[in-house]
């Protein structure tokens, strides 16, 4: 039996914001049965008590004096936007103005 | 003597230093020799022509003055597409980042000019440095010098390819599971990861944010130390960059390797290995042996789980990373978007190609309500096990010896249709990375079909040294030259 269904990827793909069209999600219940299938090896090996490895190195805390630095201009952070007014970056309606 | 596109990057910056030539000189030889090849190779994305003779005349003016010139005096070094630039555009291989402009340089961009090299352009890359053979970018199809049939390798297959193919003195990648390595071994170049933590992060455009390393792709061992040189060190502007000394590397190539003790981790030398690739690794160990290191057998007795682990990590962190890619403040957003909502999944759905969209669906999964415990924090854990093996075997050697990539390059189109096994051309540097240790790819021969094979060099956290001189060590004794690739010969 295959462990990733249609619903699985359906349900993945809402909450990474994709939209996939049928042939993706064939594929990709097919896809990531055999990528998560192969993950089973994991499974063969006794992991009790073993602390996760969270970080690359074993660094505690970098801290920095707290002084006021350098910002990025404003209007250099917005020229890289599609769309802005200057002063915000501009996005399509956040609510239904009908519903409100 | 040979032409100034096919010298090592240490005589280009003493020849500039001295004045034996200028920087503009030595720039036009490498523009007119992107001219004459990159056609067929198609490493770079884009050619800064006006601003590296314009740079190359800047340098020539400071020495000129009288002023000193930096380490890298009039070297054109290539630059892979995630590295951000305010020259040209930052586009990771992604429609996503079609024509994006950064605001600032990446730190180690900062830190060549600073050194005086010259900046020829960007290099093609898998989209977001995710493949293992860049026929995952979005700009175009890079070929290897070696085999125009055969890909360069990924994700740096730019870098290398323009290595290889004399394009650039030397470039710059990524390497978060052996994206610098595995190119460089199929390209025949040389390739440094260097410890996690050693090169500031700062202006990378992240894919794994605890496995990637910027590193760079150069023509010999001396010039991957006086690369090092310039971009290792510690930046407030990277909380994971460490604040560990940095040597002078040139200064570790003693051509010495007496007394040292060279690891083989019987576990990279089974079955999986192509009986061609294991003659040329047994050669170079032979070689090293010959010169007075010892070799030892250890074992890494999770090897076998690393790809699996690394195939858990590295999206779960990509999935976070690239959420920030919503069509809001910079690159590419959808123009159909009627709401916010809209904005996102057309903007994202559109904006990143088939395997990016792949890894964000498994590290989402990996991540989400359920099956967090069974994948990702079992992956940290075995990651654990895996740092565990070679903190033992360091124990044991002051090197570990394998090859680079199992097999020598392969044709477009021969792994695409199985992303697994395309994921298993990784088996012998993920764990490097895993592991956070430094690894160097040095080219150890040519197959029987003409290919490049790699020997893979790995050594303790922050002892790039230590591996730098193992790896000049075989090079210098290795007993070929490994010459130039038929596109180099055909050209030149």
């Amino acid at each position: 039996m295959s462990r990733i269904t249609e619903k699985d990827v359906d349900y993945v793909a809402g909450l990474a914001r994709l939209r996939l069209d049928e042939e993706a999600r064939a594929r990709l219940v097919r896809e990531m049965d055999a990528i998560l299938g192969y993950m089973d090896k994991l499974n063969e090996l006794n992991t009790e008590g073993v602390e996760p490895m969270m970080h690359a190195l074993e660094m505690t805390n970098v801290f920095r004096d707290d002084v006021v630095g350098e910002s990025m201009p404003r209007d250099l952070a917005l020229e890289t936007a599609p769309q802005h007014d200057g002063a915000y970056f501009i996005v399509p309606p956040i609510m239904d103005p009908e519903e409100s | 003597m040979s032409a100034w596109h096919e010298r090592r990057a240490h005589e280009i910056a003493g020849a500039v230093r001295t004045g034996a030539v200028s920087a503009v000189e030595v720039t036009r030889a490498f523009l007119e020799r992107i001219d004459a090849v990159d056609g067929e190779v198609n490493a770079y994305t884009e050619v800064w022509r006006a601003e590296a003779e314009a740079r190359a005349a800047a340098i020539d003016a400071k020495r000129d003055r009288g002023e000193a010139l930096g380490a890298l005096a009039g070297v054109p070094v290539a630059l892979k597409a995630l590295l951000c630039t305010t020259e040209g555009t930052t586009d990771c291989s992604s429609r996503m980042l079609k024509g994006f402009r950064s605001p600032y340089d990446a730190t180690v961009v900062r830190r060549l000019r600073d050194a005086d090299a010259v900046l020829p352009g960007k290099v093609n890359m898998d989209e977001f440095a995710m493949g293992s053979s860049t026929e995952n970018s979005a700009i175009k199809k890079t070929r290897n010098p070696w085999n125009l049939d055969c890909v360069p390798g990924g994700s740096s297959g730019g870098s290398a390819a323009s290595v290889a193919a004399d394009e650039c003195a030397f470039a710059l990648g990524s390497d978060t599971g052996g994206s610098i390595r595995q190119p460089a071994a199929l390209c025949g170049c040389v390739g440094v990861k260097p410890t996690y933590g050693r090169v500031s992060r700062y202006g990378l455009v992240a894919f794994a944010s605890s496995l990637d390393q910027i590193g760079p792709l150069t023509k010999d061992v001396e010039d991957a130390a006086l690369a090092l040189n310039i971009i290792c060190g510690r930046d407030p502007m990277d909380a994971t960059s460490a604040a560990v000394p940095v040597p002078d590397f040139t200064a570790s190539l003693t051509g010495e390797v007496k007394g040292l003790r060279i690891g083989l981790p019987k576990e990279y030398f089974t079955s999986q290995l192509g009986s061609e690739m294991r003659e040329k690794v047994e050669r170079a160990i032979a070689v090293l042996e010959e010169q007075g290191a010892e070799t030892v057998e250890v074992s890494l007795p999770h090897t076998d789980h690393g790809v699996a682990v690394y195939y858990i990590i590295s999206p779960a962190e990509a999935s976070a990373n690239l959420a920030r890619f919503d069509g809001v403040r910079y690159g590419f957003r959808h123009p159909d978007a009627e709401t916010v909502d809209d904005l996102y999944v057309l903007t994202k759905s559109d904006g990143f190609g088939t395997e990016v969209q792949r890894r964000i669906m498994l590290g989402t999964y990996v991540l989400s309500s359920g099956y967090y415990d069974a994948y990702y924090l079992k992956a940290q854990k075995v990651r654990a096990l895996i740092r565990q093996d070679f903190d033992r075997a360091f124990a044991q050697c002051d090197v570990l010896v394998t090859p680079t990539s199992p097999t020598p390059a392969f044709r477009f189109g021969e792994k695409t249709d199985d992303p697994l096994e395309m994921y298993l051309s990784d088996i012998y540097t993920i764990s490097a990375n895993l592991a956070a240790i430094p690894g160097i790819s040095v080219p150890c021969g040519l197959t029987s079909a003409g290919l490049p094979a790699g020997l893979q060099i790995m050594a303790r956290h922050f002892d790039e040294a230590t591996m730098l001189r193992v790896a000049h060590c075989y090079e210098q004794h290795r007993g070929f030259d490994p010459g130039k690739p038929p596109i180099a010969r055909g050209a030149a």
